[in-house]
């Protein structure tokens, strides 16, 4: 939902960044207000998942130029975790398996390290075990999964629906979701678009990024960017995302390289 | 206690190796406490294992089986004999090791000696003989076509402890017996002083029977002493024995120890080896098939630091077809520590349709940390399916990064994907509170 008026949660200008010496992103723009859910989309190779990463603060992406601001603070001066605290959450297109350590240990790790970084008090393991009781729901998810170790053995799906799982339980700023609705089945990606748009409201932003149109058939996006060679190109509303599944990407490349001469 | 290498009975490190190396192996062989007359048995086996120690020297890393493994510093420690008697230990001292399960089924040593106070074996269920050697060997006329008799005795350290011990474990399961609690024979040492012991066990599963077993060394102070464990396993036909040994020795210790392991047609056993290491500690690990269709898992996991040396080297050797075998090693390598492993897997013309897989995969923690790994398959027979793999690596940032993103500090979240690797390897433990307490002492050692 779009709103003027509402504030900036994350503002990107003239970002540039490398992965081992070669430059991925060259010169990205992107600004996202309170409320707002963004798609990002760009064929394979474009940068949507580096910036992702750089969003999240990956130690092996090194960021050469810009700026980022996140709620007016910079985010660049804020290492992984410190950003994981102050509200940015990635959810991962192929998130870890971790044996020995259940699902309901890793929220609880997670979600108080959250809250001593608000200054509040560690939510006990009772307290605790009800909050993540209710939030199943949201993705529709069997308590079983709860004792069972972090997606080990986990369906593709169920890996995903446990990423919105602990989004809702880290209760995000600025939701980056990477990539979330690949390897899902049509049954799967209801799910997930269900619990997203559950989780989205005026307070916050989601930035999806996709390489596919389906996912917003479930989640509307406010604004549709298109990447590629590491920048957003061209930038509409939900109908860009029903042209780009019609024709392709090539016809944007063309309109850019127009355009820049 | 350290002695300077000027002392003329040890090795000096440019003098003549071989003469000292074998003289320090006849020094040790001397510290050993004599026997009672009245066990007999002991007395032959005691004495053929004698005549082959006094052939024998301490390997140098020119032997091929020690080339990664010095045992220099083993040299530069002169021991003591054990002392006769073992110290009066009250229960509660021990008590952190008992295992819940195996409250009415545990034989407890002491320094070597056999501690019937602490041990709990009133309470047995019926089909399965829990006692020592010496009580064992008046018992059972069989006695004498098992102990002492499995392949590979005559290496150096095997044999030291052939000559040596004067009694033992005897865990003996009767034909068709299913033995539910497990059964944990501890190794407690007490040693404050150089001393030297020759623990041995003999485990018998008769034809059908089904045994869980728990072996385990610990240590109740930080001293110097040497540990040369022998631990014989046999598995009749259609025999099941799950054996999980466990290994945690003080970081001044020396422990060589030998599992032998022989199994009969359509048996099945499987080895969880956790160590967590010595000063130096080795694990010789030899399966010896003598039937068709052996099923054999042998599920390793070493955790060192600091300056430990810890080694694995496994045999399984196939003789008849339809076997299998899946064997997975883990080590977890920090700061100057050495890991080694070599795994051996002897496949001949007659042990068509083996199936044998090996995976040995090690995590290196700090830069000078260091691994020798050595797959070593051996195979003549040519309708098989033989796999191995090994891999080396340090923790996936893209793993540290995925916890870091969820809010967890980076040393916690290294701490907790180490964790993660070695659970892996726990998880196949079948004891409940062992495998509790020892997720507890990984995540403590990475704490």
């Amino acid at each position: 939902m779009i709103n003027e008026n509402s504030e900036v949660i994350l503002s990107v200008r003239n970002l540039t960044a490398d992965v081992d010496g070669i430059q991925i992103l060259k010169g990205l723009n992107l600004e996202v207000k309170a409320g707002e859910i963004h798609a990002i989309m760009g064929p394979n190779g474009s940068g949507k998942s580096t910036f992702s990463k750089v969003l999240a603060g990956h130690p092996d992406y090194t960021v050469t130029g810009g700026e980022i601001s996140f709620e007016g603070k910079n985010l660049l001066e804020l290492g992984a975790e410190e950003r994981a605290r102050s509200g940015i959450f990635l959810a991962f297109q192929y998130p870890i398996e971790i044996p020995g350590v259940s699902n309901l240990d890793f929220l609880r790790v997670a979600y108080n390290s959250k809250r001593k970084h608000q200054g509040l008090e560690e939510l006990d393991a009772f307290d605790f075990d009800d909050l993540v009781k209710q939030k199943l729901d949201i993705v529709k998810m069997n308590p079983a999964f709860l004792g069972r170790s972090l997606n080990e053995g986990f369906s593709g799906g169920e890996k995903k629906r446990n990423e919105i799982l602990q989004m809702a339980m880290l209760e995000p700023k600025l939701g980056i979701l990477d990539e979330t609705d690949s390897g899902l089945d049509i049954d799967a990606l209801k799910i997930v678009s269900n619990g997203v748009n559950q989780l989205a409201n005026a307070e916050n932003a989601i930035v999806l990024i996709t390489h596919y149109q389906r996912l917003l058939d479930y989640i509307t996006p406010d604004y549709v960017h298109v990447m590629e060679g590491g920048r957003i190109l061209t930038t509409g509303g939900k109908e860009l995302a029903l042209e780009l599944e019609a024709r392709g990407y090539d016809w944007v490349r063309e309109e850019e390289a127009v355009a820049a001469k | 206690m350290t002695i300077p290498s000027t002392v003329s009975d040890v090795a000096p490190i440019n003098g003549k190796l071989k003469v000292d190396r074998a003289a320090y192996l006849q020094q040790l062989l001397s510290l050993r406490p004599a026997l009672d007359e009245a066990v007999g048995l002991l007395n032959v086996i005691r004495d053929r294992a004698t005549a082959r120690v006094q052939e024998l020297a301490i390997p140098s890393t020119r032997d091929e089986e020690w080339r990664f493994t010095d045992l220099s510093d083993l040299l530069q420690v002169r021991f003591q004999a054990s002392s006769e008697q073992a110290p009066t230990l009250s229960f509660d001292k021990i008590q952190p090791f008992i295992l819940p399960e195996a409250i009415n089924s545990r034989l407890v040593f002491v320094d070597g000696h056999y501690d019937p106070a602490l041990s709990g074996v009133d309470d047995l269920p019926d089909g399965v003989m829990v006692t020592s050697l010496a009580a064992g060997a008046e018992l059972l006329k069989d006695l004498p076509s098992y102990l002492a008799q499995q392949q590979g005795a005559e290496e150096t350290f095997t044999a030291l402890n052939t000559a040596s011990f004067t009694d033992g474990a005897l865990v003996w399961v009767e034909k068709n017996q299913t033995i539910v609690p497990p059964i944990q024979i501890l190794y407690v040492s007490t040693a404050t002083q150089p001393t030297i012991d020759h623990p041995r066990a003999l485990v018998v599963a008769e034809s059908g029977s089904k045994l869980t077993l728990i072996e385990e060394y610990v240590t109740l102070y930080d001293g110097t002493y040497f540990t040369n464990p022998v631990t014989e396993i046999w598995l009749d036909t259609n025999a099941e024995v799950h054996h999980t040994r466990i290994q945690h020795d003080s970081d001044a210790a020396f422990h060589i120890g030998k599992t032998a392991v022989s199994q009969a047609r359509d048996s099945r056993y499987t080895c969880n080896a956790v160590s967590f290491g010595a000063r130096l500690s080795r694990h010789n690990l030899e399966v010896y098939h003598t039937g068709e269709q052996t099923e054999t898992t042998l599920n390793g996991l070493t955790i060192i630091s600091g300056e430990q040396v810890a080694d694995t080297h496994s045999t399984i050797a196939y003789t008849h077809p339809h076997g299998s075998s899946n064997q997975i090693h883990k080590c977890i390598v920090d700061d100057r520590a050495h890991a080694i492993f070599n795994g051996k897997v002897f496949v001949p013309k007659a042990a068509q349709l083996t199936d044998a897989k090996q995976l040995s995969s090690n995590l290196l923690l700090s830069p000078k940390a260091r691994i020798d790994t050595k797959p070593q398959l051996e195979i003549t027979a040519d309708n098989v399916k033989c796999t191995h793999g090994a891999t080396v690596s340090q923790l996936d940032s893209d793993e540290v990064f995925y916890l870091q993103s969820r809010g967890i500090d980076e040393d916690s979240a290294r701490k907790l994907l180490t964790y993660a690797f070695a659970y892996e390897v726990i998880r196949e433990i079948p004891v409940a509170s062992l495998r509790e307490k020892l997720a507890a002492i990984v995540r403590e050692q990475q704490a």
